[in-house]
């Protein structure tokens, strides 16, 4: 691990201006961030510590907003977020997405606004001696050419196939959740959906945030049908794993005919994947297999399966089939 | 007589020497327990030219300063044979004081130093494991403000002003923690290795608002991984204490 400079925040104000450095990077929990800098993959010069804003409750607890949503503060921790009630009764999608991952160390740890800011799980992003456009841009994809299991089959490029390894990503983006970030110009609102980048021809680039813009809070829309709401998270072993596929839904269901739907998948895409042509192939319709085995249809049409992950074509819709058995029975 | 470099292989835990260039050259015990170089001195590692001609004296001796360096707590560049650059410091040690069971520990610590190499190679302190490195093993778990934390996964510097308890301070005098007593009575454990991480990680779990099975204990306890296969007496202590039956038996 290289050396680097150490700095405490002492304000927001204070971790914005430090971060706004070259080579500087925020840490929180440090679960993505430590590791990666083990591995000589992230080697920022300057660190920003801004685990003492978590005094300021706006940043760190889950809230009741105005309009009868919540917000979750970007330094709550994955755990007290998951076991929140409001959370848990009010979006058990967001809860579960939170349980699901990762270990109960690791949820003592990690903060929402590090989760989503995670980097790829590749095999080849993470070993330095392997060539990686997302690491070092114009480098090649050795997935491509290489082991490609556990990679993406939705929203891939020529020059990367990396999944977004968050699962309360997931979960947000099926709740059109928004980010708040503030930065030295103010504060803005970053719909979910835009937070994340599609890799295209830059997959270095992967989220919306500006240098020295900081993610204050997370913010989910008052919804009422994100009571009957679930993740459900299919990998290698029971617990403690990234997702081979996942499914983020939520149905407003009435006397058996969907009003409306929510859809989105994980461990398939190389963002966390919104499929509003599942939710299509759902409103309107009875809940019954035959609506969900169209919808998981539509939710993977555009999939671009590689040598070693073609079964993710079919685990993903029966994931996603099982999910909404589930949501609505 | 020059002889080729020997070969050095980074393990998980250490470099260890592979291969050496002498046929003749047969080292006692000793010799080779001064040649194993810890994994964290990498950079005093990559200080060793890993190609190019030394004599079997030459390396000796360098690799026995080397660890002499590090038995003082001295850097690499203590050492006199190294040939690479020394890696760029900006940041000199500075103290930190960690809060640990219970006691201030100051330490002059580099900011990129983790709790985990605090505890054991700066504090003494090695009931604390360490396992893979990355936060997948769990066998470094201690707590922070009495939550269980991965201490591989945070620098030191980060914890200041923090209660920090480790499996040494998790008994009260002579008085185990009832979850100490509990993997000794079902037998939670083989080897050992992981068993400060499953113990300190057990003793939050009992606080944590997991159902009541089984199966809610193992997804509890998932982030910490037993190589020696002792689950099923972990599953059972950790359900003595917190007041239900396990169907575990241990093995």
């Amino acid at each position: 691990m290289i050396d680097f400079d150490y700095h405490r925040a002492t304000s927001l104000d204070d971790a914005i201006q430090s971060a706004e450095k070259t080579s500087a990077k925020f840490i929180a929990g440090g679960t993505t961030l430590v590791d990666l800098m083990k591995l000589d993959v992230e080697r920022p010069e300057h660190l920003v510590d801004i685990n003492s804003l978590a005094k300021d409750s706006n940043l760190s607890s889950v809230s009741q907003l105005p309009n009868g949503g919540l917000r979750l503060g970007a330094l709550a921790h994955m755990s007290d977020v998951a076991w929140d009630p409001r959370v848990r009764d009010g979006y058990p999608v967001v809860s579960q997405s939170l349980l699901l991952a990762a270990s109960g160390q690791l949820r003592n740890m990690a903060t929402m606004g590090g989760n989503i800011m995670q980097r790829t799980r590749c095999w080849y992003f993470r070993d330095t001696a392997m060539p990686c456009n997302k690491r070092e841009p114009g480098s090649g994809c050795s997935a491509l050419i290489g082991i490609s299991r556990i990679h993406a089959v939705l929203g891939t490029s020529d020059k990367c196939i990396a999944t977004h390894p968050s699962d309360l990503a997931v979960a947000l983006v099926a709740l059109d959740a928004n980010v708040i970030a503030r930065g030295s110009a103010g504060e803005r609102v970053i719909p979910i959906r835009d937070f994340h980048l599609l890799p295209e021809q830059h997959p270095e680039r992967e989220h919306a945030l500006k240098p020295g813009e900081i993610i204050t809070a997370i913010d989910l829309p008052a919804l009422s049908f994100a009571t009957r709401s679930l993740y459900l998270k299919v990998r290698d072993r029971a617990s403690f794993a990234f997702a081979l596929a996942s499914a983020a839904v939520a149905v407003d269901l009435q006397a058996g005919v969907i009003r409306a739907a929510r859809v989105a998948l994980g461990g398939v895409g190389t963002k966390p994947w919104r499929s509003t042509e599942a939710e299509r192939a759902l409103v309107g319709r009875k809940a019954n297999a035959a609506t969900f085995r169209a919808a998981a249809d539509a939710a993977l049409a555009g999939a671009k399966p590689q040598k070693d992950n073609a079964f993710k074509v079919i685990l993903a819709k029966r994931t996603l089939e099982r999910a909404l058995t589930e949501v609505t029975s | 007589m020059p002889t080729p470099l020997s070969t050095l292989g980074i393990g998980a835990e250490a470099p260890v020497i592979l291969m050496t260039g002498s046929s003749h050259w047969d080292p006692t015990r000793d010799e080779v327990a001064k040649l194993i170089i810890r994994w964290r001195y990498v950079s005093e590692v990559d200080a060793l030219p890993t190609t190019g001609t030394w004599s079997r004296r030459e390396f000796i001796q360098a690799a026995i300063t080397f660890a002499a360096a590090i038995a003082f707590g001295r850097a690499a560049h203590a050492a006199p044979n190294a040939r690479a650059p020394e890696p760029p410091s900006m940041t000199a040690p500075a103290t930190v004081t960690l809060h640990v069971n219970g006691r201030d520990l100051p330490l002059q610590l580099e900011p990129r130093v983790t709790l985990l190499d605090a505890l054991r190679n700066y504090a003494g302190l090695t009931g604390t494991k360490k396992g893979c490195d990355h936060g997948q093993c769990g066998a470094c778990t201690v707590h922070v403000d009495g939550r269980r934390v991965l201490s591989c996964m945070t620098f030191a510097v980060m914890q200041q002003g923090h209660d920090i308890t480790t499996i040494e301070g998790l008994a009260n005098g002579d008085a185990l923690h009832p979850v100490q007593q509990a993997f000794i009575t079902h037998d939670g454990f083989q080897c050992g290795y992981c068993t400060s991480g499953q113990i300190m990680s057990a003793a939050a779990v009992i606080k944590e608002p997991w159902g009541s099975n089984d199966s809610d204990v193992r997804e509890a306890m998932s982030g910490n991984i037993c190589r020696c296969g002792a689950y099923p007496g972990i599953v059972s202590a950790v359900q003595s204490v917190r007041g239900n039956n396990s169907s575990s038996t241990p093995g």
